[in-house]
């Protein structure tokens, strides 16, 4: 048998997380209520130690290991370093809401921190094998964090719908990835992309494989006609819980589109490329029209998820670099505007209070109007308008389809985003013309206040200077 | 037809039927039971491919252990089968319309045609001290590594997520502290007295 | 002696291959479980007998045979002629099916596992690499007895035994298997045949010594799996009447205590091979008695020690009282399962350091 010695120095990020969560979950046993605050701290010096980790090993080359069941090139270190940085901000985020409601336990973190792994190792993932379980770690890892309230009779059933459909979708993305090793004979994802290549395999059996991991992948992207989860899991879920699931699991999403798509089935591009479109133009259109009907800034911001991730598909589908490129961007700034986004559910949110009706935010204005700016700038920055970072995202992406020849669906996409900007500015307008349902005062945590005004203020430094974030997205697909 | 071509059949019969029968019968332990049958026809099945080590495991595992906590919550719940079955009549046409278009391009892609003995030949005979056990260990610690650790830490996962939901000490409950009692020493629960006889009256 | 009589039947000349081999089989089959059955038919005797001595009473000792008195000795007999004469009652509202089948599954893996079991070096049905694991994997499955007896029989007590029985099976099957984990650590395989052959050279290189902390828990957890006093919390005639057969009666209430008697004597002779060197003579490599006939390897030297492990089981009942069902599950959960993990680890440090 030829075996070769792993390189585990590649993986070095991945074994610091696990080993520190796995020490989090010892040290949290030791520890009383009053000084639970040492699990947060490590747990946000884990994300840093990663991120410093991943930072020193980053390579412009591709590298693999593992027998060919890891990769670690440019996109995996960029798009693990978002993820560390987004859980780093939720994380702060979060801390105030849940020691509020006695979900400040160790749980919370350890499960995060599994779920960064779960992602981190779909992110560098070169097999299907790899791919799946690290979807798996992450899944596991967010069903248990919404149902992390018990007595919460909306996030229990929450819970049981996104595990029931999510265990569904994970079912259709192996059906789809034993059709493919049944035909190709490997996992690997290099071994396929040359089998393919090949071209001895009938096409048809390819695609039907294909097909079955895309139902599997749209399910977990939120895409439209598997978006049916998203709504009730985001509203149904804590908001911290929320935070989380709604942004740094959709930057792995991203990744497992690409390893899958480019980097296995690259060879099928043709086939693919339509069942994109057709995915791209009903989430953004569904996403988009449905999100005006809603009464609840949770649900509000659950369709417009789902429109965003219409957009990320549009940046995949177009096949080329600049589109990949476009599409990381994307879903980078999304991640960033999620946070923002849900941030102010938080922020507006106390004990006993959840803040998730847009009646809240009449008269936010009159209440503190720096608030208000700064939910200014995020709406804006959702809906497109420059010069904020959501622009930006936005035009790199139709940049890529126009590109691509598909003036129609550049075009379609504006029209449905210009239809969506309608519900962002009715929150504006909710705060800044009506008079306040609520006169009670807002009073979130200095160090709450802080990170949502910084956030918001980033996703307006990053619109006036977008280049360092987009050259760093052009280079990770450079190779 | 060959002997193992004979019990090949006769297992796999008993697989599809007990399978069909897992979502057919209206009693959830039976359906249970039934689950187990297929179980154990899959695993005579695996012993036909040589594979005894995967075969005895998912006995071990799935029918000694998985299924045995599965009857025991089963039989616990009373679920009331005929407000299941109220429902189905509105889902029936369209389920029953993807389960055909679905069973329909399954049967063209799945087919002989394309998964036939003609297109992948059986595979080689072991020799008979080849050890199924062994090459299973030497792969998973050496090529499978990385996913063979991941596939713990989701189990890992999973046990700390079970316990986060289910273990909560309600007020007021009373329960024994095991370890507080063997600790005990002799001198906190007894007091020997010493006293002399005395005469009997 | 299987080689000759296959001999024999090919000089027929007409007999098919296939059916000679079956029949030689099934040849071996029988006498396996002929004996098998005539030892749980006299184990229950010898419970009755010892229990009696250690409560200072004497036992069964009225039914002779052929008028001899002969300490009792026609007891066992006189009770399966009992039992197969009495009426087989299915309480009304049970489900019928079920109710039959229990005790088959009860009786079918404990009887099956013995396909595997080596009585010598050669002296083995069927000789699989992987058999301690398949033994593992039967015993584990005679728990459906249990549980579907308990279920089918539409009563109160039988349930509860029922679930009792489901829990603490699993649980206790987990320090079992890693025991047996430490045993393959050690004999570096899976075959019963090759883990005796393993302890080969005299008293201290068997596997108790250097397997102590396993040894013991395998047993304890072999006498929880096979739900004997004082784990026997699924049957706790003082609390749930009889448990899980309550309402059975006549052949079918037999199965049970056939199956139940068989699985302790697979436990105690599994006990005997992969920790007391099963055949292997104590007395091998000492100088004057090892070079008598002490010093061969016998089958008699494994029945003398399956024994030993009988009677520790009768010995535990005379002497404990039950366990508490939440200390059932303390032990096996917080006792046995991290201790037979540190344990493995120390295994694994031996054998990488060349001690075993």
């Amino acid at each position: 048998m030829n075996f070769e010695m792993p390189n585990f120095a590649l993986a070095m990020p991945e074994m610091f997380v696990l080993g520190m969560a796995c020490l989090i979950l010892l040290v949290d046993l030791f520890l009383n209520e009053r000084s639970r605050v040492v699990t947060y701290l490590l747990s946000q010096a884990t994300l840093v130690g990663a991120f410093i980790l991943t930072l020193s090993l980053y390579t412009p080359v591709r590298e693999l290991t593992f027998s060919g069941t890891f990769v670690l090139d440019p996109m995996a270190s960029v798009l693990k370093m978002a993820v560390y940085a987004v859980v780093f901000v939720m994380f702060l985020y979060t801390r105030s809401y849940l020691q509020a409601r006695q979900m400040f336990t160790g749980e919370f973190y350890t499960l995060a921190l599994f779920g960064v792994l779960g992602m981190m190792v779909m992110i560098s993932a070169h097999s299907f094998l790899t791919l799946y379980l690290g979807l798996e770690l992450l899944s596991l890892s967010m069903y248990a964090m919404v149902a992390l309230q018990r007595d919460n009779r909306v996030a229990s059933e929450a819970a049981m719908k996104y595990f029931l459909l999510g265990a569904m979708a994970s079912a259709m993305l192996l059906y789809g990835m034993s059709m493919l090793y049944g035909v190709t004979g490997s996992l690997d994802l290099g071994e396929i992309s040359r089998a393919i290549d090949e071209g001895e395999i009938e096409r048809m059996l390819l695609v039907f494989g294909l097909v079955f991991m895309l139902v599997g992948v749209a399910f977990k992207l939120g895409a439209v006609p598997f978006h049916m989860w998203v709504p009730d899991v985001y509203h149904g879920a804590p908001t911290a819980v929320t935070q989380f699931i709604s942004t740094a699991p959709k930057i792995a999403a991203f990744a497992l589109l690409i390893r899958l798509l480019v980097d296995g089935l690259g060879g099928l591009q043709s086939e693919w490329h339509d069942i994109l479109v057709l995915l791209a133009i009903l989430s953004i259109s569904v996403g988009n029209i449905i999100a005006i009907a809603q009464t609840n800034i949770k649900r509000m911001l659950a369709y417009s998820g789902i429109a965003h991730a219409g957009f990320l598909i549009l940046g995949v589908l177009s096949g080329t670099a600049e589109g990949y490129a476009a599409g990381m961007f994307y879903v980078i700034v999304y991640a960033v505007m999620g946070l923002a986004g849900f941030g102010m559910v938080l922020l507006m949110s106390r004990a006993g209070f959840e803040a998730d009706s847009l009646e809240d935010y009449k008269g936010l204005n009159q209440r503190n109007p720096w608030f208000a700016l700064m939910v200014l700038f995020i709406m804006f920055s959702m809906a497109g308008v420059p010069p904020f970072i959501g622009f930006w995202a936005k035009l790199a992406v139709l940049q890529a389809v126009v590109a691509s020849g598909l003036i129609w669906l550049a075009v379609l996409a504006v029209i449905f985003s210009v239809i969506g900007a309608f519900y962002y500015l009715r929150v504006i307008k909710l705060m800044y013309f009506d008079a306040p349902a609520d006169e009670a005062r807002i009073e979130p945590g200095r160090e709450l206040a802080a990170v949502f005004s910084g956030n918001a203020l980033v996703i307006l430094a990053m619109g006036l200077f977008p280049g360092a974030l987009m050259a760093i997205c052009i280079q990770a697909f450079a190779l | 037809m060959s002997f193992e071509q004979i019990v090949f059949y006769f297992f796999s019969a008993i697989l599809l039927l007990s399978a069909l029968a897992v979502i057919t019968v209206r009693n959830p332990v039976h359906a249970a039971l039934f689950l187990v049958l297929a179980f154990f026809t899959t695993a005579a099945l695996w012993l036909l491919l040589e594979a005894e080590f995967l075969a005895i495991t998912l006995v071990l595992v799935y029918v000694g252990a998985v299924m045995v906590l599965f009857l025991f919550v089963v039989m616990m719940l009373d679920i009331n089968t005929s407000t299941l079955k109220e429902r189905l009549g509105s889902y029936l046409p369209v389920g029953g319309l993807v389960a055909v278009l679905a069973i329909a391009v399954m049967a063209a892609a799945v087919g002989r045609d394309h998964f036939g003995l003609e297109q992948y030949a059986a595979p080689e005979r072991l020799a008979a001290d080849a050890s199924n056990t062994r090459m299973i260990g030497e792969q998973l610690y050496t090529v499978y590594l990385y996913p063979f650790e991941l596939a713990a830490v989701i189990l890992l996962v999973a046990i700390i997520a079970a316990i986060a939901l289910t273990l909560r000490t309600r007020p007021g409950s009373r329960y024994q502290n095991i370890d507080k009692q063997v600790k005990v020493k002799r001198d906190e629960r007894l007091r020997v007295v010493k006293m002399d006889s005395e005469e009997r009256k | 002696m299987f080689d000759a009589i296959e001999n024999w039947m090919q000089g027929f000349g007409w007999l098919p291959d296939g059916l000679i081999t079956f029949s030689v089989i099934m040849l071996k089959i029988v006498l396996l479980l002929a004996p098998l059955m005539t030892a749980v038919a006299y184990l229950t005797y010898a419970e009755r007998k010892v229990i009696g001595m250690m409560q200072v009473r004497l036992g069964p000792n009225r039914v002779g045979l052929f008028g001899y008195r002969i300490w009792g000795l026609g007891q066992p007999l006189a009770d399966a002629v009992k039992l197969m004469f009495k009426e087989i009652i299915v309480p009304s509202g049970a489900n019928k099916g079920l109710f039959l089948f229990a005790p088959v599954l009860a009786m079918a893996p404990a009887l099956a596992a013995w396909a595997v079991v080596p009585f010598g070096s050669e002296m083995v049905i069927a000789d699989v690499n992987a058999s301690l694991l398949y033994v593992l994997a039967l015993t584990s499955i005679g728990v459906y007895g249990i549980i579907i007896a308990g279920w089918a029989s539409n009563s109160k007590y039988p349930f509860i035994s029922a679930m009792r029985a489901a829990a603490q099976i699993v649980s206790y099957e987990i320090a079992m298997g890693f025991a047996l984990v430490g045993v393959i650590l050690a004999a570096g395989s899976l075959n019963l045949g090759q883990i005796v052959a393993g302890q080969e050279g005299g008293i201290l290189s068997w596997y108790w010594l250097p397997l102590l902390p396993l040894f013991v828990i395998y047993f304890i957890s072999g006498v929880a799996e096979t739900n004997r006093a004082p784990f026997d919390v699924a049957e706790g005639e003082s609390e749930i009447v009889a448990g899980f057969h309550v309402e059975y009666s006549g052949m079918p209430f037999a199965v049970f205590f056939l199956a139940e008697y068989a699985n302790m004597i697979l436990i105690s002779l599994l006990a005997a091979l992969m920790f007391l060197g099963g055949w292997l003579s104590p007395f091998q490599g000492v100088p004057v008695l090892g070079d008598t006939f002490l010093g061969q390897d016998s089958i008699l030297w494994l029945f003398a020690k399956t024994s030993i492990f009988l009677f520790l089981y009768l010995w535990f009942r005379a002497t404990f009282p039950r366990y508490r069902y939440d200390q059932i599950m303390r032990l096996g959960w917080k006792v046995f399962i991290p201790i037979t993990i540190v344990w493995l680890l120390v295994v694994a440090l031996m054998v990488l350091a060349g001690w075993l």
